[in-house]
């Protein structure tokens, strides 16, 4: 009774969203969104009259290439702040669930781990934080950033966490280095309020479009992103993958 | 029309986290939900022949016809979030599962 009320339910909503969506002027058929009537429009042109070329363009408003970067961490970069505060947020209540990591120790592998599979998975383990690098510090040029870059060096700890069964991460230090991020994606925001003219605003020269070594503060803010993000997924998976000492 | 796919997926969520019991599966649904959101967010953005919004070095003008970067952006947030209420979704079941020993929400409030 209970499952045919709520089916009803749903059905009664989904019907009730294609409804409002259909044939409404607002809301574009599908692949036929204009952009020139959107304010998406203002972020590919960078606010210029003259074409964005890559390689040639010096110091437009907004540096990176991917634009997609230009807008999190750039245009709504204070919006991307409160972004990796809520992150920080929710690792903070999973460490409080389950207590602290320095008096737990490590949950055991139903299974003992033989050599191929340590000795593999500390090969791949250098691979996968290599991609991981290498995603965050062209996160300004190519798909990814900050975000992807952190979860792939947290998924690196994660293989090491399910393929060794001695492996214990220094979590202390994710802490720090944790803070110590996050702390100074603040302070180039207070420093970009004292020298421009409003908070995170980009106070160093943007470049050339498309080279590794342009667009200012971004590149600097997306890697101090990734080591936050990392350290932070890092010390969640360390977090469910301790328990209590039983005596 | 493709979009309805999307919302499709998130009635399926909605349906689950109304009938499920069990705490892990909420949490499934709610990712569910969760994620034909997002496909419906970017889906919004979609233009036919547009490319990536990235200028590189084939595709190096911004007069380029490109799909809308908003929606890609809002939802790289959607998703960072998301994990973060999952990790804190699933630390609440791990302590539940330490109290009760179960993960029915029927069982526990039996206790």
């Amino acid at each position: 009774m209970k499952k045919l009320l709520a089916f009803i339910a749903v059905i009664g909503l989904g019907v009730l969203i294609i409804l409002a969506l259909d044939n409404n002027y607002q809301f574009p058929a599908f692949g036929h969104a204009y952009l020139p009537s959107r304010v998406s429009e203002h972020y590919i042109t960078k606010g210029s009259n003259v074409d964005i070329i890559f390689g040639q363009t010096l110091n437009p408003e907004s540096g990176p290439a991917n634009i997609v970067t230009s807008i999190v961490v750039d245009y709504r970069s204070f919006d991307t702040l409160g972004e990796v505060t809520v992150l920080f947020i929710s690792a903070l209540g999973v460490s409080l669930l389950l207590g602290s990591a320095v008096t737990q120790k490590r949950l055991e592998l139903e299974f003992k781990p033989n050599f191929m599979l340590r000795v593999g998975s500390r090969a791949l383990f250098g691979i996968i934080i290599m991609t991981g690098v290498y995603v965050t510090l062209h996160g300004h040029l190519t798909p990814g950033g900050g975000f992807p870059g952190g979860t792939m060096i947290a998924s690196a700890m994660l293989l090491l966490y399910l393929a060794d069964d001695q492996f214990r991460a220094k979590i202390k230090s994710f802490k720090i280095l944790e803070g110590v991020a996050g702390s100074l994606y603040v302070i180039i925001g207070l420093i970009g309020l004292i020298v421009g003219t409003y908070f995170l605003s980009n106070f160093l020269d943007n470049g050339v479009v498309g080279d590794l070594l342009s667009s200012g503060i971004i590149p600097i803010v997306y890697i101090l992103i990734g080591l936050k993000v990392g350290s932070e997924i890092s010390g969640m998976i360390d977090n469910f993958l301790t328990e209590e000492e039983v005596k | 029309m493709i979009q309805y796919a999307a919302i499709l997926l998130m009635m399926i969520g909605l349906y689950g986290l109304l009938t499920n019991r069990n705490v892990v599966k909420i949490i499934v649904s709610l990712n569910i939900l969760e994620i034909g959101l997002n496909i419906f967010i970017i889906s919004i953005g979609f233009v036919y022949d547009g490319i990536a919004p990235i200028i590189t070095s084939t595709n190096n003008s911004s007069a380029l016809v490109f799909v809308d970067p908003l929606p890609q952006a809002l939802v790289l947030t959607a998703i960072v979030i998301g994990v973060g209420t999952t990790a804190l979704g699933l630390a609440i079941v791990k302590s539940i599962y330490a109290k009760y020993k179960t993960l029915e929400i029927d069982e526990v409030e039996e206790n």
